[in-house]
């Protein structure tokens, strides 16, 4: 748990800081609006710490939204699939993305990094040639309605991404926390070496993240794109690993793998939404957004850092 | 005396490490410190590199009081320091790694190679060494990359050289080499301290041997005092009573039969031998002769490989580590830092792994039951660590080498492979361990032990299989076991 605190202070803190300074922020509908978009950030940010426990990475996530959200535009208004059928099958491409990620990094001893910064230049690519280059969108999402309110839709005021957030991290609590193949992640993460010598198949373990980070990249790509409504495939989904990443970092994983849990990167998802949050709520220029947030995902790994310290040198 | 440490004390949070230790050193002796793991040696001699700094006592060197608060000053004190694992890049060539950050200059800013490689050519003859400064360290032996640190120590005009368990992973020969070494450097003046757990060596060589035990003076032994037993009781603080080997009884059936075995290293040799239900198969031979691959190629790391592997009869394919898990054959590999243990994890994770899904249903882990074998294993196995959750890493080398043992003696071994079950393990843990191998042998487990270090293959085999380069070269019999015939088979003479 000592992993997760000093991310946890800084979010009670910039919280409290932000209700203070603009009471705004405690109004229900930016709460809501605040916990819809932790929900679509947190679910992928998940997918990423696990890819990143193993000591991977994955830089395609951005670009395979892009490419996902065309897709699903193309499946459901110009081919009018049923919905079932159209989320179904754009969550089965992601994931085979997955595997097609995991069996290059295993198989053929690719660096992670270089595989999926390929992905990210391709399906990017891609994502802009089947689009024509033009944005897409679901217009007033006629005959898929249910499926729209998935995103945009809240039940008893709590928005339904972030429902899924929870059952989603639930399961993925218990699949990294008390799962065999959450400690084989964990163990061939730490030392890949030592886990084959405990006859452990690092080689599906490791695919078995990429998979997984797949899957739940599609689920949060659907969501996304409802949530935007709209996808210019140039630039939706721009650089969304990188929050993902930054958001598992905070949250105690380490990219040298080995480490993190589901509870930090929520935190740390969420650390990262309320930074966005105060930036718009405390009229901060939008073009300082991103100096804000590298000071502040700096400050939280230096945080953690100390404290994570403290007591090593007590011994 | 050169050098004279008195009343060295050190604490550290909850151990006093040192409690007033004496060490002084002339020129050109070659003083040994011996003692058990933990008993200060390194400690004391951080505290002469300037690792650590010392909270009591007083330092001389050539009579005058010092200070040595950090590397750079040992080094200016003429203080030199080969670590138990080199500090060499084997990227950059023998005389980079000589002069490295200390690169003779031209125009202020360039390497003078030229001189760079002719001033290492210098120590390199002063060694002894045939290959040139040019040499990429890469392609050296750990024995030639060591020598490499010593030249490098030199290089920094250093009169008191530090050699931490110098021979750990060095051969027979190569050894030879090193000792050779060290009795040329004190003639030329050169102050030799030298840490081992090898005791042979240390009679061959030392001037005088200090023992600690428990951060103290134990005693020391002047040369002509020098032997096994008076060192070992001054470590240990009692006499050990030497256990008698057992009768080897040889109508015992083989177990495990490996015929043709091929190994990636040596794909044109073949491995053809069996283990006796029972029996402790030493394999002895020198680094490099292919008998760590061998052991890989049967535990399936390295797999796929040529060749059969049959138990009790029935030929097994292994293609993998798990393939050998379900089969029975497991391995305690050579490194077990890196291969036998997840430092990180808990000593319950670690023990746990092989078999995770003994503890779990429906694929999640039930954390008592695993808590509950983890504990019976280190009690069994006597484990010291104040509970299983302690990470493995923080644990000493004797005990973490039960640790790689209690993850397979949780499941039910048909054949263990020790691949140098005892290196850098002190002499207390060391019989603990044959002994945990002469009892898995009674109960009807087969053990193949590959070790480098002579005492113990002649010591705990029922019988010795010697390779040479990728081949078995002959396997002797306990009668006909010494340590000439071994050699004869390691250099490949038959």
């Amino acid at each position: 748990m000592r992993k997760e605190l000093g991310t946890f202070i800084l979010l009670v803190v910039l919280c409290i800081v932000l209700a203070i300074l603009n009471p705004v922020f405690l109004d229900a509908a930016n709460l809501q609006n605040l916990a819809r978009l932790i929900g679509i950030y947190g679910i992928f940010s998940i997918g990423l710490g696990l890819v990143i426990i193993t000591g991977g990475i994955d830089l395609s996530v951005g670009s395979v939204f892009a490419l996902l959200g065309v897709l699903l535009s193309i499946f459901l208004v110009e081919w009018q699939l049923p919905a079932v059928v159209a989320v179904c099958a754009v969550i089965a491409i992601t994931t085979i993305l997955g595997v097609f990620n995991g069996l290059l990094i295993t198989k053929l001893k690719m660096q992670p990094f270089i595989v999926t910064l390929c992905g990210l230049l391709f399906y990017r690519g891609l994502a802009r040639y089947v689009a024509d280059d033009e944005t897409k969108g679901f217009g007033a999402a006629a005959g898929f309605e249910t499926l729209q309110s998935m995103a945009t839709g809240s039940v008893g005021g709590v928005p339904t991404p972030f429902i899924i957030l929870i059952l989603i991290s639930i399961i993925a609590w218990i699949v990294l926390h008390r799962s065999i193949f959450g400690r084989y992640l964990f163990a061939v993460g730490r030392n890949e070496t030592a886990a084959r010598y405990s006859g452990i198949n690092s080689d599906s373990i490791i695919t078995g993240a990429y998979v997984l980070c797949g899957l739940l990249a599609g689920a949060a790509g659907v969501l996304l794109a409802f949530y935007t409504n709209s996808i210019s495939p140039s630039s939706h989904g721009n650089s969304y690993e990188l929050y993902g990443i930054a958001a598992a970092v905070l949250g105690g994983c380490s990219l040298r793998g080995g480490s993190g849990s589901i509870i930090g990167i929520l935190i740390g998802t969420a650390l990262l939404q309320v930074l966005q949050n105060l930036v718009n709520l405390l009229g901060i220029p939008s073009s300082l957004n991103f100096a804000v947030m590298g000071v502040v995902i700096l400050i939280g790994v230096i945080a953690d850092q100390i404290l994570q310290n403290r007591p090593a040198k007590a011994k | 005396m050169i050098l004279q440490m008195s009343r060295i004390g050190k604490r550290f949070p909850g151990v006093i490490a040192l409690g007033g230790v004496d060490f002084e050193i002339g020129a050109g002796e070659v003083v040994a410190l011996a003692g058990e793991n933990g008993a200060g040696k390194s400690t004391l001699m951080k505290i002469l590199g300037g690792v650590y700094q010392p909270d009591d006592g007083q330092i001389l060197i050539d009579g005058n009081p010092v200070s040595i608060r950090g590397v750079a000053d040992a080094t200016a004190h003429g203080i030199g320091f080969v670590h138990q694992e080199l500090n060499v890049l084997d990227n950059l060539t023998v005389a980079e790694n000589v002069y490295l950050g200390r690169e003779p200059r031209s125009f202020g800013f360039l390497v003078d190679r030229q001189k760079l490689n002719s001033d290492t050519e210098i120590y390199l003859k002063r060694l002894g060494l045939a290959f040139s400064g040019k040499t990429p360290l890469g392609e050296l032996s750990i024995a030639q990359q060591q020598m490499v640190e010593i030249a490098k120590a030199l290089s920094m005009n250093a009169r008191i050289v530090i050699m931490d368990e110098p021979t750990s992973s060095l051969t027979l020969t190569e050894t030879e080499k090193l000792l050779s070494v060290i009795k040329d450097l004190s003639k030329q003046g050169v102050s030799i301290i030298y840490i081992s757990h090898r005791l042979g060596e240390i009679g061959e060589i030392a001037d005088r041997v200090v023992v600690l035990r428990d951060g103290k003076n134990a005693g020391s032994l002047k040369r002509e005092e020098i032997n096994h037993d008076a060192i070992v009781k001054l470590m240990v603080g009692r006499d050990i009573v030497r256990r008698e080997k057992p009768p080897f009884e040889t109508a015992k059936t083989p177990v495990i039969k490996v015929r043709e075995l091929k190994t990636k290293r040596f794909p044109d040799r073949t491995i053809s031998f069996e283990v006796r239900k029972g029996e402790i198969l030493g394999f002895a031979g020198l680094v490099g002769a292919g008998r760590s691959e061998a052991a890989q190629a049967i535990f399936g790391v390295d797999a796929p490989f040529g060749g059969t592997v049959t138990i009790d009869g029935k030929q097994i394919k292994i293609n993998s580590s798990r393939d050998a898990i379900r089969n029975g054959i497991y391995l305690i590999p050579e490194d077990r830092r890196n291969c036998g243990l997840i430092l990180d994890f808990p000593i319950r994770e670690n023990v746990t792994l092989p078999a995770l899904s003994s503890y779990s249903s429906g694929g999640l882990i039930n954390k008592s039951t695993e808590t509950k074998t983890s504990q019976e294993m280190c009690a069994k196995l006597n484990v010291k660590a104040p509970t299983v959750e302690s990470n493995a890493g923080n644990l000493s080398g004797g005990n973490q080498q039960k640790v790689v043992l209690a993850k397979w003696l949780s499941l039910a071994p048909k054949l263990l492979i020790f691949d140098e079950p005892t290196r850098g393990i002190d002499v207390g843990a060391k019989a603990e361990i044959y002994q945990l191998m002469r009892n898995l042998a009674e109960n009807g487990v087969a053990i193949v032990m590959i070790s480098s270090d002579m005492e113990e293959v002649l010591g705990e085999s029922d019988r010795i299989a010697v390779m040479h380069e990728g081949a078995i070269t002959g396997i002797l019999d306990r009668a006909e076991a010494n340590e000439e015939a071994v050699m004869k088979l390691a250099v490949g003479q038959n």
